[in-house]
């Protein structure tokens, strides 16, 4: 029992960074590559070398503080934040679904940053512009993998392995970047946004009870439960939704 | 002439303006609702000591406040 109940809470807690990590990066790397080829490679990089370098000195301040948070104030802050970032990118992902949004953000995102770099003066060696856009989106994407990697990996207190998981999806979405330069809108992420919303929401749910003191029964099992009853959610709302929608358009074309 | 404020400030006021979009943005009823879930829960786990009533109330209050926020995201985007 013991040994189902941990590998089911270290399978979510893996899969639920890794899927997050990347979405995020997918968002920043549109971002990046954008700024490369209107204001130069060399201006891009550098922004994502000072973001970079900033995120680390955020965690190593940030990171050690964590440690004197009594458990279950920090189980219920993280549970919180985990649960209104898991229902927002749900319903995000349930709109697109759908058909209530469009699918695809990325192309929209390069095709605004490069018309925002294109409009502004010419390229220099070291790009103001370019650089603080490069930073910007690299910075703010990799904050929300940061908060990830923080909230889930001090809850399961598997820090080391939520760091790892992240990791791997930074460099998988960066190894995908450089293969297929800007087609983005190639990669699935309304189903990885889905798929990390009710995970997410699952975690949040999880910790939220643990800091409010709620029993679990057969412990971190319940994880796998509760993202079963939002899994069924989330079907329930985007099939109703969609119903709902194709009423809409047959009455209105009578 | 435009008034410069201090790094520190800027920094606050950027960290601030960080967190706000990040928990409430463009869906404040989340936020209200998840302040509301944890009222409750708090009530039935800490105040009435009901451990099931907790358990069960927690994923279907969550389930109620996506189902309303998607709702409402609907009705604004059939007004657009």
């Amino acid at each position: 029992m013991m040994a189902v109940s941990v590998s089911s809470g270290t399978f979510v807690l893996v899969l639920a960074v890794f899927l997050a990590s990347g979405v995020e990066m997918v968002e920043a790397l549109t971002i990046v590559l954008a700024v490369g080829h209107t204001r130069g490679w060399r201006t891009s990089l550098y922004g994502v070398a000072s973001a970079l370098g900033a995120l680390v000195v955020l965690v190593a301040l940030v990171g050690p503080a964590l440690v004197r948070v009594p458990l279950s104030t920090l189980h219920l802050v993280i549970g919180f934040v985990l649960l209104i970032f898991g229902m927002q990118w749900l319903r995000k992902s349930i709109l697109r679904s759908s058909n209530l949004k469009a699918k695809h953000d990325e192309d929209e995102i390069y095709r605004a940053t490069v018309a925002e770099l294109a409009s502004s003066e010419p390229r220099r060696r070291l790009d103001r512009i370019g650089f603080v856009v490069s930073f910007k989106g690299v910075f703010l994407e990799g904050l929300e993998v940061v908060i990830i990697v923080i909230t889930l990996g001090s809850s399961a207190h598997r820090i080391g392995l939520a760091a790892l998981a992240a990791g791997a999806a930074v460099l998988l979405v960066t190894a995908l970047g450089v293969v297929v330069a800007k087609q983005l809108n190639r990669v699935p992420e309304n189903a990885l946004k889905m798929s990390v919303g009710i995970m997410l929401m699952s975690y949040g749910t999880y910790w939220t009870g643990e800091g409010l003191h709620v029993r679990w029964p057969g412990g971190d099992v319940w994880l796998l439960i509760l993202v079963g009853i939002y899994l069924f959610a989330t079907w329930f709302l985007v099939a109703s939704l969609r119903r709902g929608e194709e009423a809409l358009a047959a009455s209105s074309s009578r | 002439m435009r008034l410069r404020r201090s790094l520190p400030f800027r920094v606050a006021k950027g960290f601030a303006i960080f967190w706000w979009d990040f928990l409430v943005g463009d869906t404040p009823e989340l936020f209200v609702a998840a302040l509301a879930i944890v009222g409750i829960i708090a009530l039935c786990r800490v105040v009435w000591r009901i451990n099931v009533l907790a358990l069960v109330a927690l994923p279907v209050l969550c389930v109620l406040a996506l189902a309303l926020s998607v709702r409402r995201a609907q009705r604004q985007l059939r007004k657009e």
